[in-house]
């Protein structure tokens, strides 16, 4: 390689005759490329990412033919909505410099931001399908919200629009419903660690009936921290019922799937939570109204009652009760009369009946006809056979008036 | 106020249901209405409590956990 002169070299007498020092050669590069370099946006893949103890972050862009080492510092990373992860396609935009202790050149890195949706698209899918074979999304895990809650806890942004919100709702609708809020981060690359962490501190407090995760809209790598597994994890793990609150209302969230209940925005979870006071109110006056309404009519029935036990009614009443019994024993008298005379009859015709039948066999009816009664005037029997008798007996008659005695002289056969 | 408002509200209804079926005798009837005059009054007074000022949990470097208000500066 033959020597050229630098190009970039303005004083060509002293280039002449002394050599660079190292950091004069070294400056002189990086003002070369500081100025044919503008602000540009650089995409690959990132690898070695290094969160460093001082808050810069170090990683190396990539990708299938070289390499470029790059360089945030924490002053800009604070600015991140996603937590970068080797690996993962993305976009840098800053500029070229060089590192003059360390002699090499790097990128420095103002923004990083996922290249496309794809990958984030991609994560998503994954996660959700992963979550959801496990059972986190289930339906029948999902439990009611308390429908009278005492106290609240919130996690969110202290400064944001969401604590704004949720309180703005509960002054107006239910200025009675405590708000703890346990402060966390919704964007960048620590948010997604605090929020699950303030969800188990919420998690402590044993008078918290229900709790609202979330945050104000924003563009979707700002929500992204509500796509986190370890957020997913906190909301499934919650003995209090979680609203998920992230404000968006058409996108989904994973932290919306795991929720027991998912509100478009905050104001809205607020609105869930708190039933409007005016309305319970005027359910509880009902209530009262028709309470008394109750008592009233009860007592006035009770009124009604001890007034028909005025002593005139009673009075009234009794002759009443006299006279209808009266009524009743003439009733039986008669039937009782009636059923007698019926007996008396119906007995003598039965001696009538009698009378007529006795006469019929009385023997004084037969000798009324003619026929007389013969007597054996020896032994005082009636004779009812000519075989009882021999001749020379003598036999006694009895008409219907007075009788003869007589001899038999001969006996006849039949 | 041990009672939540649910069952409070839900003593307050039961009471004017067992008015409402008329079965009760004087003694009873008394108290249930008194029970529903009180349970109203719980409600009323559940309703009417207001919140102190919002309240932020944070924990401190040993992990305890604090109370304390959220200065609102926004309502000044």
């Amino acid at each position: 390689m033959s020597f050229q002169e630098p190009v970039f070299w303005t004083d060509a007498e002293d280039a002449a005759h002394r050599p660079y020092s190292v950091s004069e050669i070294t400056s002189q590069v990086k003002g070369l490329l500081e100025e044919n370099l503008p602000k540009c946006w650089v995409e690959g893949e990132i690898s070695q990412y290094n969160h460093h103890s001082s808050g810069h972050r170090y990683f190396t862009l990539k990708d299938n033919a070289s390499q470029l080492s790059a360089v945030m510092f924490k002053w800009q990373a604070g600015s991140l909505s996603f937590s970068p992860q080797q690996g993962m396609q993305v976009q840098v935009y800053g500029h070229i410099s060089v590192y003059e202790r360390g002699g090499k050149y790097q990128f420095y890195a103002e923004q990083l931001k996922p290249a496309g949706v794809g990958e984030l698209a991609i994560a998503f899918e994954q996660l959700k399908n992963r979550l959801e074979t496990e059972g986190l999304f289930a339906e029948d895990r999902k439990r009611p919200l308390p429908p009278y809650p005492r106290k609240i806890g919130v996690v969110t942004s202290p400064t944001g629009a969401a604590i704004r919100d949720i309180i703005q709702v509960l002054d107006r609708r239910a200025p009675d419903i405590e708000i703890v809020l346990c402060p966390a981060r919704v964007q960048g690359e620590e948010a997604a660690a605090e929020i699950a962490e303030a969800i188990a501190s919420l998690n402590q407090l044993d008078d918290i009936d229900v709790l609202i995760v979330g945050r104000g809209g924003g563009a979707p790598e700002d929500l992204w921290p509500f796509n986190d597994e370890s957020v997913a994890r906190a909301i499934h793990q919650s003995p209090q019922p979680v609203i998920s609150a992230v404000g968006h209302e058409i996108d989904y969230t994973i932290a919306d799937y795991v929720a027991d209940c998912r509100a478009p925005t905050p104001s809205a979870a607020a609105e869930m939570v708190a039933r409007e006071r005016s309305v319970l109110r005027e359910r509880v006056a009902e209530q009262q109204g028709r309470l008394l309404a109750e008592m009233e009519h009860y007592l006035n029935s009770l009124e009604e009652r001890l007034r028909h036990c005025d002593p005139s009614r009673l009075c009234a009443r009794l002759d009443d009760r006299l006279q209808q019994q009266n009524l009743h024993l003439d009733e039986r008298r008669q039937a009782l009369s009636t059923s007698f005379d019926w007996f008396l009859r119906t007995q003598v015709e039965a001696l009538a009946n009698a009378t007529t039948r006795l006469d019929d066999l009385s023997p004084l009816t037969s000798l009324a006809r003619g026929f007389a009664l013969v007597e054996h005037v020896a032994n005082k029997r009636l004779v009812r056979d000519s075989n009882e008798l021999q001749p020379g007996d003598k036999l006694q008659l009895r008409f219907r008036r007075g009788g003869a005695i007589c001899c038999v002289e001969e006996k006849l056969d039949e | 106020m041990s009672e939540s408002f649910e069952e409070s509200l839900a003593v307050l209804e039961e009471s004017v249901q067992r008015l409402e079926a008329g079965d009760l005798k004087l003694e009873e009837a008394l108290e249930v209405f008194e029970k529903g005059v009180a349970a109203s009054r719980a409600c009323g007074q559940w309703l009417d409590q207001t919140r102190e000022r919002v309240q932020v949990l944070t924990a401190d470097a040993e992990g305890q956990f604090r109370l304390s208000f959220l200065d609102d500066e926004d309502d000044q």
